[in-house]
C-alpha cells in the first residue's frame, strides 16, 4: 500500500523539546521556501518578467499596505481551516485529497441557506447554524471513501479525488438549477447582505472568521498530540495493524477521521461565503485544497507551523494577483512557486534523513 | 430516420467522440498499469498528460506536424518522469507528495506558456488527417467513427496486445511483476529494482505525454490551461481495476470516453443537458465501478513504497 | 543421522571461498570484527551463532547484498569485490535466504526464470528441462505451474534451494534453512544437502542451533559478537563424540557454562502443587480464516491457573488464527470462550484486556508496537484513555513517564529514555519492553504466540523466566511455540494442532516429544 503521511517519529511532549530542537526544523523548512523562489526567480526571467520587481510587488501588497494586509489575513481563515482539516487526516495516516470538492459544495450549501434562514430566523443562530450544516455537508461527501477505505481497502487518494471533481461539478449543478438568483444575469446563488454575514474586527475589512480558524486549528492541533483521542488516531496513522492489535475500532476511526477532516473543510467553505463573499458563482473555484497539502508537509503536521506557512502562502497569493498583473502575466506563477516548494522540501528531508543516518555511523 | 437518442447521428457522435476522449486514457492507462505492476503509484501522471498535451500542440501548431508533436508530447511526459523517477525511484521520496507537486508544477507552467504564446489567438490545429481501413471504414455507423482515424488510434491499439504479450511472455513482464510485488525478490535474483522500476516510470512518462498530446491535438484541436481535467486520475483508476491486464485498459478506456462525450453526443441526439451534469459522468461512473467491485480492485504488496535493499 | 564425511579430499582440496579479516560497522554496532573465514569444495560448513552474533552481515557480504568495510573476499584464489546480488550469481554462489525471496503471484516456473536480462527470450521448455535436471539431483518433484503462493513453505524452500542451484552454482549459502520446516522437512532437507555436498557443492550452512550445525555439518566455525571464536574442522569433529562437539561448542559460544535450570525448577513446582481453578475455557472456537475444513468441530481446551499450556505444531496450521480469536481481534464463527467463569466470546478486544486476559504477539513490529512511537507511549498502547495516564482523555506526561520509567528498570530494558522512538531498539528489548507491556497489572491469563523467535539466546532465557515466573504467580498461560524444545522445557500440558484441528493433548512426560513429534505430521491422532 502506499505510504501513511505520517513518516516522522513522534516525540512524547511535542511543545517541551529545547531551542535546538527547533532551530533545525526551522532551518530545514525555510530552506525549500528560499530554493524554490530562487528557481521562480529563473522561471520569471524566462518568461520576461523581472523577479526582483515581482518579489518586490508580492511584499509589498501582501504585507505592507494595510488593505493588502486585511487581504492576507482574511484569506488565512479558510486556509487554516482546511489545514487544519489536512492535520487530522495525514496524522491518521488518510490521504484526504477531496478537499476542494468538500469545499466548494459546503461553500454553496451556505451560500444557499444563508440568505433564505436570515429572513426567519436571528443572525446570530443562523450564522453558526450555516456553519454546522456546512460541516456535515463536508462530512456526508466524504463518507463513501470512507467507508470504502475503512471497510473494503480501496485506496482513498483515488476515491477521494474522484468525490472532489464530483463535489465541484455537483456545487456548479446546484448554482445554475436550483439555487439560482433569477435577479441576476450569470449564474450564481442569493447574496447574504453584508450586514448579515460573519462580524467585521475592529473598523477593518478581516471578519471574525479569521478567529474561528485560529482557534480551530489549534484546538486540533491540541487534540492531536495531547488527547488520547488524538492519540488513537495517530495510532492508526502509524501502524493500522497496531491499531487492530490494541483493540481499536479501524472502521469506525477511519470514519470519524474522514467525517472530521471533511467537515473541517466544510467549515473553510462555510467561512469563507459567510465571511467574505456572501454568495457563490458558477465555476467560482480556488482550489486552496491541493495548495494546502505541501504547506501540511512543510510544517510537518504541526499546527502551529501550519499558522505561519498559511501566512506566509497567504502573503504570497494575496501579493501574488498584484505582481503577476503588473507583469502581465497570469496568477498561476504562484502555483509554480508551491511545486518547487514541494520539491524541495522533499529533497530536503531526504538530505536530512541522510544526514542523520550519517551522523548515527 | 429517427431522431433523439438512438438516431444515426447521436450513435456515430457517441463512438467517435469516445474514441476521441478514450484514446489519451487508454494511452495513460496502460503506462500507469506498467508502473503500477512495479510498484509505483504515479500520481503525477495528470501533470505528465497535461505537459504532454501542451507541447504536443505547440510543436503541431509550429510544424504542421502531428507526428512531430506526438514525439514532443512524448519527451514532454519523459522530462517529467525523470524527475519522478529521480525523487521517487533513485532518492525513494513520497510518491504522493511529488505527484501532486509534478501535476501542480505542470498546471502552473503550461497554463504560464499558454498565456504567453496563445492566449491572444487562441489558435486550433485544422482537421486531422485519417487512415480510412478500406472495406471498414464504409461500414454505416461504426465504419466512420471507427475505421477511418489517425493512424495514433490503432497504434494506441496494437499496444494493448504488445504489452498484453510483453506482461505474459518476456522477462520485462517477470521484473515488473517481481517489483511491485516482492521488489527483494528481484533484488536477489540479480535484477536491479531501481532500474526496473525507473524505466517503467519513464515509460509511463512517454504514454501519458502522449496521451495528453493527441487530447490536445486531435481529440479538441486546441489547447487550453487544466484540459486534462483529471483524465490522468481516471487512467490510475483504470490502471487499479484492470488488475494488470491490458484489455480490461482498452475496454475501461472507451468505456469512460463514451461517458466523456456523451455531452456532444446528447446535443447532436437534439437532447438538452447542462454540461457540468455529464462532467460528472466519468467520475460517477469510477465510483459506481469501485463500489460494486471494491474488493476487485487489487494493488501489487509494495506500491508506493520505496525500495531500500536489505529492509524489509 | 547425515554422515559425517571422512574424504580426506575435502579438507586437502583449495577453498573455494575464502573470506579474510571482514569487517562490517553499522551505527552502534560492529556487526562483523574481523572474520575470516573458508569454504571448501564438497563440504558442509556449518556456521553457528546466537542472534546478532554477525552470521546475516556475513551472508549479505558474500551474496553481494552489502558491502564490507574492510577485508577481502577471495573466489576460486582471486581476490573479488562482490559489488552486488548479480556479481555473486555470476560468481556461482547462490543463497537460499531465511525470508523467503520469490515472488508469490508468479508460478515456480516463472520465479525459476526471474533474474534473466529483460531481452532474453523466456525460454519455458528449457526452464522445465533445468528444473527436472536439478530436482533429480535433489531427488525432489515440484509442481511447476502452480503459483508459488499455493505451495506448502518446505515446498517454497526447495523451490529456493534449486533456484540458489540455477546456474549450476558451487557455493550454496542457506541460511537458518530449518526454521520454517516439520521435523520431516529437516530431514528431507537433510537428504537434499548430503545429495548436493556429494555432487561437489560446497555448503555454508547458517544456523543458530547448536544441534543442526553438528548434525549437517563436516566444520564447524563459531561466530559470537561479531568475531569468529573458534573452528572445528572435519579432522577434529569427526574424533569427538556427539556431546563432546556440543559441550565444545557450548564454551565457544557462551564461554560460560549455560544454565537452563529455572524453568525445571518452576514446572516441577507447579507439578507439586497443580492449580485447581480452571481460569480459561476454549469450548468448539471456529476462529474465521482457520486453515480447518468447513464444518469442523473447532478447537477446545482449558486452562487451570498457575498451568502452561503449551500449543505445538508447524507454522501455519492455525495456531495465530486461534490466539487472535480468543484475544478478540478475529472473528470466530462459532464457539464459546470463558475466562474466569464469564463466557468473553462476545466481548472486544478491549473488554478482554479488562477482563485480564492478554496478548503477547509474534509479530511485535508488525502489530504489537509502533515504531515512530516513543517507548513510553508503546507501553501504553492497550491503555490509551485510562486513568491516570490520561485525566478526561487529556495525557499526563509525568505520569506516562514515571509509568515507562519503572517498566524499563523492572523489566530490565535498555534504552536511553522513555522519549526514544521504539524504532531504535534492538529485538530483544522490543520483547522486553512487549512483556512488560503485556504482563503489567495482573493479567489473568496471558497468550503468548512465538515468544521467544528470533530472540538470541541470553532474551531467550529472560522470556522464559518472566514466562515461568507469571505462571508461578497464578496466571494462566497459553504457549503457542513451533519451536518443540521450548514447548518441552516450559508447558504442563501439550496441546497440537494440525490443520487449524487440535489432533491431541498430552501431558508433557518423558515420552511427550515422541507423541507430540508424531502428532505434528499427523500420525497417532486422538480421537
Amino acid at each position: 500500500m502506499t505510504h501513511a503521511p505520517t513518516a516522522h517519529e513522534e516525540r512524547l511532549a511535542p511543545g517541551a523539546t529545547a531551542l535546538r530542537h527547533w532551530a533545525m526544523p526551522i532551518a530545514a523548512a525555510l530552506l525549500p521556501i528560499v530554493l524554490a523562489l530562487g528557481v521562480g526567480a529563473l522561471i520569471l526571467l524566462v518568461l520576461g518578467a523581472d523577479p526582483g520587481a515581482f518579489y518586490y510587488h508580492i511584499v509589498r501588497r501582501g504585507l505592507l499596505s494595510w488593505i493588502g494586509l486585511q487581504d492576507t489575513i482574511t484569506r488565512c481563515a479558510p486556509l487554516l481551516l482546511l489545514g487544519a482539516s489536512l492535520i487530522v487526516a495525514f496524522r491518521a495516516g488518510l490521504w484526504n485529497l477531496g478537499v476542494d470538492g468538500q469545499f466548494l459544495l459546503a461553500a454553496v450549501i451556505s451560500a444557499a441557506l444563508a440568505p433564505a434562514l436570515v429572513t426567519v430566523l436571528p443572525v446570530w443562530l443562523v450564522l453558526p447554524l450555516v456553519m454546522v450544516v456546512a460541516m456535515a455537508v463536508g462530512a456526508v461527501w466524504s463518507l463513501l471513501p470512507a467507508l470504502l477505505k475503512a471497510y473494503y481497502g480501496v485506496n482513498e487518494i483515488v476515491t477521494t479525488l474522484m468525490m472532489s471533481f464530483l463535489g465541484i461539478s455537483a456545487a456548479n449543478v446546484l448554482i445554475k438549477l436550483p439555487f439560482d438568483d433569477p435577479t441576476t444575469t450569470v449564474p450564481q446563488t442569493e447574496t447574504l447582505a453584508t450586514d448579515d454575514r460573519l462580524p467585521r474586527l475592529f473598523g477593518s475589512t478581516i471578519n471574525v472568521g479569521v478567529i474561528v480558524s485560529l482557534a480551530v486549528i489549534l484546538f486540533i492541533h491540541w487534540l492531536m498530540t495531547r488527547t488520547s483521542f488524538g492519540l488513537r488516531l495517530r495510532l492508526v496513522g502509524a501502524n493500522p495493524r497496531a491499531a487492530v492489535h490494541v483493540g481499536l475500532p479501524l472502521g469506525a476511526l477511519m470514519v470519524a477521521v474522514f467525517a472530521l477532516s471533511a467537515g473541517l473543510a466544510g467549515l473553510a467553505g462555510s467561512v469563507e461565503i459567510l465571511g467574505v463573499w456572501g454568495n457563490v458563482r458558477a465555476d467560482w473555484n480556488p482550489a486552496y485544497g491541493l495548495m494546502i497539502i505541501p504547506l501540511v508537509f512543510l510544517a510537518r503536521f504541526n499546527g502551529i507551523a501550519v499558522i505561519g506557512f498559511v501566512f506566509f502562502f497567504a502573503v504570497l497569493s494575496i501579493g501574488g494577483e498584484t505582481a503577476s498583473r503588473k507583469a502581465g502575466l497570469p496568477n498561476y506563477f504562484i502555483l509554480v512557486l508551491v511545486a518547487l516548494m514541494l520539491i524541495f522540501l522533499a529533497l530536503t528531508e531526504w538530505l536530512g534523513q541522510r544526514r542523520q543516518m550519517a551522523a548515527r555511523d | 430516420m429517427s431522431q433523439g437518442l438512438l438516431s444515426d447521428a447521436f450513435l456515430i457522435s457517441l463512438i467517435a467522440g469516445a474514441v476521441a476522449a478514450g484514446v489519451p486514457l487508454l494511452l495513460a492507462g496502460l503506462g500507469e498499469q506498467v508502473s503500477e505492476k512495479a510498484g509505483v503509484l504515479n500520481i503525477g501522471i495528470e501533470g505528465m498528460m497535461l505537459f504532454g498535451a501542451y507541447a504536443g500542440f505547440a510543436t503541431a501548431f509550429g510544424t504542421n506536424s502531428l507526428w512531430l508533436g506526438f514525439l514532443a508530447g512524448a519527451a514532454a511526459g519523459l522530462v517529467m518522469a525523470m524527475l519522478m523517477a529521480l525523487f521517487c525511484v533513485r532518492l525513494g521520496l513520497n510518491q504522493i507528495v511529488i505527484g501532486i507537486a509534478l501535476t501542480l508544477g505542470a498546471d502552473g507552467i503550461t497554463a504560464l506558456l499558454h498565456h504567453v504564446q496563445f492566449s491572444r489567438t487562441y489558435p486550433r490545429l485544422p482537421r486531422v488527417e485519417t487512415l480510412d481501413i478500406p472495406g471498414l471504414s464504409e461500414i454505416p455507423i461504426i465504419g466512420p467513427s471507427l475505421f477511418a482515424r489517425h493512424p495514433m488510434v490503432y497504434i494506441a491499439v496494437f499496444l494493448v496486445l504488445v504489452l498484453a504479450y510483453l506482461f505474459r511472455n518476456t522477462h520485462v513482464g517477470l521484473n515488473l511483476q517481481a517489483a511491485g510485488d516482492k521488489p527483494d525478490a528481484l533484488d536477489a535474483a540479480g535484477i536491479s529494482v531501481t532500474a526496473t522500476r525507473t524505466w517503467s516510470v519513464l515509460f509511463t512518462g512517454v504514454m501519458a505525454g502522449m496521451g495528453g498530446a493527441y487530447m490536445a491535438m486531435i481529440g479538441a484541436g486546441i489547447f487550453v490551461p487544466f484540459m486534462t481535467g483529471g483524465a490522468g486520475f481516471i487512467a490510475i483508476v483504470l490502471a487499479m481495476l484492470a488488475r494488470g491486464r491490458p484489455i480490461w485498459v482498452l475496454i475501461g478506456a472507451f468505456l469512460f470516453g463514451a461517458s466523456l462525450s456523451l455531452t456532444t453526443a446528447l446535443q447532436v441526439g437534439g437532447v438538452n443537458v447542462p454540461t457540468d451534469v455529464v462532467q460528472m459522468l466519468p467520475f460517477l461512473m469510477v465510483m459506481i465501478v469501485l463500489v460494486l467491485f471494491a474488493r476487485r480492485a487489487s494493488l501489487p504488496a509494495a506500491l508506493g513504497l520505496p525500495y531500500v535493499r536489505g529492509q524489509r | 543421522m547425515a554422515s559425517r564425511s571422512l574424504d580426506p579430499v575435502a579438507s586437502t582440496a583449495a577453498p573455494i571461498v575464502v573470506l579474510r579479516d571482514i569487517t562490517k560497522r553499522f551505527p552502534g554496532v560492529v556487526a562483523n570484527d574481523a572474520v575470516s573465514l573458508a569454504v571448501y569444495p564438497a563440504e558442509v560448513h556449518a556456521l553457528l551463532g546466537e542472534n546478532g552474533a554477525g552470521k546475516s552481515t556475513l551472508i549479505s557480504i558474500l551474496s553481494g547484498m552489502q558491502r564490507p568495510d574492510s577485508g577481502t573476499v577471495e573466489i576460486r584464489g582471486r581476490e573479488i569485490r562482490i559489488a552486488s546480488p548479480r556479481t555473486a550469481l555470476d560468481l556461482g554462489i547462490g543463497t537460499v535466504y531465511q525470508h523467503p525471496t520469490l515472488v508469490p503471484t508468479l508460478t515456480v516456473l516463472e520465479n525459476l526464470m526471474l533474474g534473466s536480462s529483460w531481452r532474453a527470450p523466456m525460454n519455458r521448455a528449457a526452464t522445465r528441462a533445468r528444473l527436472s535436471e536439478i530436482a533429480g539431483l535433489l531427488g525432489i518433484a515440484l509442481p511447476e505451474d502452480a503459483p508459488l503462493g499455493s505451495l506448502s513453505l518446505g515446498q517454497q524452500q526447495l523451490v529456493e534451494i534449486v533456484k540458489a542451484l540455477w546456474r549450476g552454482e558451487s557455493v550454496l549459502i542457506l541460511d537458518e534453512a530449518t526454521s520454517m520446516l516439520t521435523p520431516q522437512g529437516v530431514e528431507d532437507l537433510g537428504r537434499v544437502i548430503g545429495r548436493l555436498r556429494d555432487a561437489g557443492i560446497a555448503v555454508l550452512f547458517i544456523t543458530h542451533k547448536l544441534h543442526e550445525a553438528v548434525r549437517f555439518g563436516d566444520r564447524v566455525s563459531v561466530l559470537r559478537q561479531g568475531r569468529k571464536v573458534g573452528e572445528l574442522p572435519p579432522e577434529t569433529l569427526a574424533e569427538l563424540a556427539p556431546q563432546e562437539a556440543i559441550d565444545h561448542i557450548v564454551d565457544l559460544m557462551f564461554g560460560a557454562a549455560a544454565d537452563g535450570t529455572v524453568s525445571e525448577r518452576s514446572r516441577a513446582q507447579r507439578e507439586a502443587a497443580p492449580g485447581e481453578r480452571v481460569v480459561i475455557e476454549v469450548d468448539r472456537l471456529c476462529p474465521t480464516g482457520s486453515p480447518a475444513a468447513a464444518g469442523d468441530a473447532g478447537v477446545s481446551f482449558a486452562v487451570r491457573e498457575r498451568e502452561i499450556f503449551g500449543i505445538a505444531g508447524v507454522d501455519g496450521n492455525g495456531q495465530k488464527q486461534l490466539a487472535e480469536a480468543i484475544a478478540g481481534q478475529r472473528h470466530a464463527d462459532a464457539g464459546r470462550i470463558v475466562l474466569d467463569g464469564a463466557q468473553i466470546e462476545g466481548l472486544s478486544v478491549r473488554q478482554r484486556q479488562h477482563a485480564g486476559l492478554r496478548y503477547v504477539t509474534d509479530d511485535r513490529l508488525g502489530e504489537g508496537t509502533v515504531s515512530a512511537f516513543p517507548v513510553g507511549l508503546n507501553l501504553l498502547l492497550k491503555r490509551i484513555g485510562d486513568e491516570p495516564f490520561w485525566r478526561h482523555g487529556i495525557i499526563r506526561n509525568a505520569e506516562v513517564e514515571r509509568h515507562a520509567r519503572s517498566l524499563i528498570e523492572t523489566h530490565d530494558v535498555r534504552v536511553p529514555g522513555p522519549d526514544t522512538p521504539l524504532g531504535h531498539l534492538s529485538g530483544g528489548n522490543v520483547q522486553k519492553a512487549l512483556l512488560a507491556r503485556e504482563l503489567d497489572a495482573q493479567p489473568m491469563a496471558v497468550i503468548y504466540n512465538k515468544p521467544t523467535y528470533g530472540l538470541d539466546l541470553n532474551n531467550i532465557r529472560r522470556a522464559r523466566r518472566a514466562i515461568c515466573e507469571n505462571a508461578d504467580a497464578g496466571v494462566a498461560t497459553i504457549l503457542i511455540s513451533t519451536d518443540l524444545d521450548e514447548i518441552l522445557e516450559l508447558s504442563d500440558r501439550i496441546g497440537v494442532m494440525l490443520d487449524g484441528r487440535m489432533v491431541g493433548v498430552v501431558e508433557n512426560d518423558g515420552d511427550a516429544a515422541r507423541r507430540v513429534g508424531e502428532l505434528m505430521i499427523g500420525v497417532g491422532a486422538q480421537a
